[in-house]
């Protein structure tokens, strides 16, 4: 079993060295990889997961996706990931880290106590099909069935349609959503039941079921009632914890479920 | 390996893309192919609005927004194309609005506007709300909002196909003045499983987006690699005023990531390590509110002469602290959250330390209005088309304005999406020749051979001394002297780059592999920048020579083509369309 230096301590001194100079510091992690090759042979063939582990140095101010990159560039260029914008806006490095869904590029090394193992696993639920690639097409599919394009009714505006900012507000949090699918597959019941639309279908149905220029809420809703639908929802707030924009997702299933109840919207 | 046949094949599914497919799709049978899930590509990271004349909070008309496109891109900005863009801006909000687009909104309900940089009433008299926003996540409502028009209109996307190749009936360089080249199709390598596939297509659009990758410091994402120009100059096209290239002001210290223009739209104010506003000095009437190139150049200036912030020295604040926290949580809540994340400081009570970082490539694939690719100074490339911050209308001339990007991609790619339908409902289904796939396969087998021992080159190595020679030598001041020590350098990498080998061998998701194809764009593309970088011996807009620190209207108001041939990067030029707005000193 591998012994965790005292690292802690590192850390802290080369944090006021930095305040002091300038000089950015640097720090020894272990990152401990879920990895899975579905073109090997042998021990670690097609789709048989294995974990590994990397050390690499990193600086004090490094997100967990420039630790990544520091292993493909310098280490092993077969370490295979999603990424894009690296600020945590196009949602293509949701992974679990430390057992928690979060974006890659918006989880600081600092936060996650690098002085053990930092575990790396793709999200759970959907498919892997390499690394910490998995399948996303189930995830879109649900997306798509809760019909996520706004569906108007009367003769279109020459202008544009008025809205007040109040009930834009209504439907603002869940405009935030970047489709990263952190949310979904945090959730248990998704784990479990691959029938349900899970968290991020909702909260996009959400974000035009609660737009005062859609005309189309009860038809979502109607799709949202079937046994796939929010019922399935256990409200364990593992979603909204898991969101890496702050949208309160369970929250915006709560007023899905109360549309529901009370035919009010 | 899978041959298919369109009538439009768009390259790109960012906002240009998608509008480009959502118009196309409805008369043409149209695949979009693209290297990310579309609701991963760039358009989603920018922040603060979209231009448009609506007068909705203020009087304003779309010829002073002529005006100030034109003005701002330093007069290399082709006066008919900004035009159109600046007139067609209205419709192509409330288009996007109709779709369902969220707009912040004014107290009666419409479509709310904001200040943004070099946007003036009555020809540079005083800034002008003229930016349509989503609080400081317009594009990513841009991007959202077309792809969900796209999934309701069913267009067809092939997501996570890299196009690699684009095949021409000829090539462009050895075909005869009149003669027609045509586009017939491209090639494409799909992620998930290593095949390489061709596409035959009536008509190819092109909007792949930018090449911030070329630099270390951006704002780009690290998919920004430039492959829609890279494929466009090996097919033997040109590419325009590649040398100016925007750094906006102000990137998040150390990191490059954007912090929108619209936080000085909104009050913020730009701080030395002197405590003092300097802007004044640089653009006395409109200060923090300068264009781009202006304010980015004065956050360099201060730092160079010692009045940076910080340990260091090395950058400035960008302070917000006088504006109310309810006010800064309701307009700018992104920006904000990435300074307490990435650096730890609370915007609310201190500066946010900034300093430029590479933005947007105001040069590209040249085009028409109309989006059909030139194949010289006057010459189109029959069924292809660009649009885009991968095209060069030129809309953006010597340097962009904020908010005219989301507003580029919104009209030129609808513009380009209808124009390809048009051109394919006549034309006849084209032929690739029987060896369409050979460039590619070549590409990729070669980097798939051989066994990565610890004498052959890594792609990171040489893609991250690429970045750092061009932070370093042609970024926001440049010389004779910086830009021949960067161009000595590239012969090097590319000769390394051609021995270099990657350490994944297999088919699937061979992301080793994708990444040093692309460092072969940036490498390409680096060449044709500082060629057009050197050869520009003046000063304009984002392209800033200090031994030549003036504009010289004589000699160089005129837009570069730069061309990749066997021998090198060989440059041409082509006329400025000027129309209303005769150049003049550029103050502000």
């Amino acid at each position: 079993m591998r012994t965790a230096p005292a690292k802690g301590a590192a850390t802290r001194d080369a944090a006021a060295k930095e305040a002091a100079t300038g000089e950015v510091a640097t720090f020894e992690v272990v990152l401990k990889i879920r990895r899975n090759n579905p073109e090997a042979s042998g021990e670690h063939g097609a789709g048989a997961g294995y974990w590994q582990e990397f050390t690499v140095t990193v600086h004090s101010t490094e997100r967990v996706l420039d630790a990544l990159h520091t292993i493909k560039w310098e280490q092993d260029g077969s370490l295979t990931f999603r990424r894009s914008c690296a600020h945590g806006v196009c949602g293509s490095d949701a992974m679990r880290i430390n057992g928690r869904n979060r974006l890659a590029c918006k989880a600081l090394i600092k936060d996650l106590n690098p002085t053990r193992p930092i575990t790396i696993e793709p999200i759970q639920g959907l498919p892997v099909l390499k690394d910490l690639i998995v399948d996303m097409e189930p995830f879109f599919a649900s997306y798509r069935e809760i019909m996520p394009f706004l569906m108007p009714s009367g003769d279109v505006p020459k202008r544009e349609r008025l809205q007040s900012p109040e009930q834009r507000e209504r439907f603002e949090d869940t405009t935030k959503c970047i489709l990263c699918a952190a949310c979904t597959t945090s959730c248990p019941v998704f784990w479990t039941d691959g029938q349900y639309f899970g968290p991020a279908a909702i909260v996009n149905a959400h974000r035009f079921i609660f737009d005062s220029r859609d005309d189309a809420a009860w038809e979502r809703l109607e799709i949202l009632n079937d046994k796939a639908g929010v019922w399935k929802c256990r409200t364990t707030f593992n979603c909204t914890d898991a969101c890496p924009r702050g949208i309160q997702v369970t929250e915006a299933i709560s007023q899905v479920k109360r549309a529901l109840n009370t035919g009010r919207i | 390996m899978t041959h298919y046949e369109y009538d439009v094949v768009i390259v790109g599914a960012g906002g240009a893309g998608m509008r480009a497919a959502l118009e196309s799709s409805q008369h043409a049978k149209t695949a979009v192919l693209t290297k990310l899930y579309p609701t991963r590509s760039h358009t989603g990271a920018a922040q603060g609005g979209m231009a448009a004349a609506l007068s909705n909070v203020e009087d304003d008309n779309y010829e002073w927004h002529v005006y100030d496109t034109v003005k701002g891109g330093d007069y290399l900005v082709d006066q008919d194309a900004a035009e159109i863009m600046c007139r067609e801006a209205i419709d192509a909000v409330l288009d996007l609005e109709k779709m369902g687009l969220p707009f912040n909104r004014t107290e009666d309900g419409k479509i709310d506007q904001r200040r943004f940089g070099g946007h003036t009433r009555e020809h540079g008299a005083a800034p002008v709300r003229r930016a349509c926003y989503a609080a400081d996540r317009t594009g990513h409502m841009i991007l959202q909002t077309l792809y969900q028009q796209c999934v309701k209109q069913k267009v067809e996307f092939y997501n996570e196909f890299y196009v690699l190749d684009l095949i021409l009936s000829e090539n462009p360089q050895s075909a005869k003045k009149g003669a027609k080249v045509s586009v017939t199709g491209v090639v494409a390598l799909e992620l998930a499983t290593g095949e390489i596939h061709t596409f035959s297509a009536k008509s190819v659009v092109l909007a792949t987006g930018g090449a911030g990758k070329v630099f270390k410091t951006t704002s780009n994402a690290h998919t920004l690699t430039g492959d829609g120009m890279g494929i466009a100059l090996r097919a033997g096209l040109p590419l325009e005023d590649m040398e100016f290239f925007q750094f906006h002001p102000t990137g998040l210290y150390g990191l490059g990531i954007l912090l929108s223009e619209a936080a000085r739209g909104e009050g913020g104010i730009l701080r030395n390590s002197e405590g003092e506003r300097f802007m004044e000095r640089y653009a006395p009437s409109i200060k923090d509110l300068a264009p781009r190139d202006v304010v980015a150049r004065a956050i360099a200036r201060e730092v160079r002469e010692g009045r940076g912030c910080g340990p260091k020295k090395d950058y400035v604040l960008l302070d917000l602290t006088h504006l109310s926290p309810e006010h800064i949580d309701e307009k700018l809540p992104d920006i904000t959250e990435f300074a307490r994340t990435y650096l730890g400081v609370e915007p609310h009570t201190e500066g946010v330390p900034t300093y430029p970082t590479a933005h947007y490539a105001m040069g590209g694939i040249p085009t028409t209005v109309h989006g059909e690719v030139l194949r010289n100074a006057t010459e189109t490339v029959d069924g292809l088309f660009a649009a885009g911050e991968c095209a060069c209308v030129s809309v953006h001339g010597a340097n962009r304005l904020g908010t005219n990007s989301l507003l580029d991609i919104n009209v030129f790619g609808r513009r380009a999406g209808a124009a390809a339908a048009t051109h394919a409902a006549k034309a006849k289904q084209p032929a690739m020749p029987a060896d369409a796939s050979a460039r590619v396969v070549q590409i990729v087998e070669r980097l798939l051979a051989g066994s990565a021992d610890a004498s052959s080159p890594r792609p990171g190595e040489i893609r991250a001394e690429l970045q750092e020679a061009m932070d370093r030598d042609a970024q926001v001041f440049r010389t004779a002297e910086s830009l021949t020590h960067v161009q000595a350098q590239v012969p090097g990498l590319k000769e390394r780059f051609a021995r270099a080998t990657i350490q994944d061998k297999g088919r699937r998701f061979n992301t080793d592999l994708l990444e040093a194809i692309e460092l072969g764009f940036l490498l390409d593309l680096a060449d044709v920048i500082l060629a057009g970088a050197l050869a520009r011996e003046e000063s304009r807009g984002g392209h800033f020579r200090e031994d030549f620190p003036t504009r010289d209207d004589k000699n160089f108001l005129k837009h570069t083509l730069a061309y990749a041939t066997p021998t090198g990067v060989t440059l041409d030029y082509k006329p400025v369309v000027i129309t209303k707005y005769e150049p003049k000193e550029r103050v502000y």
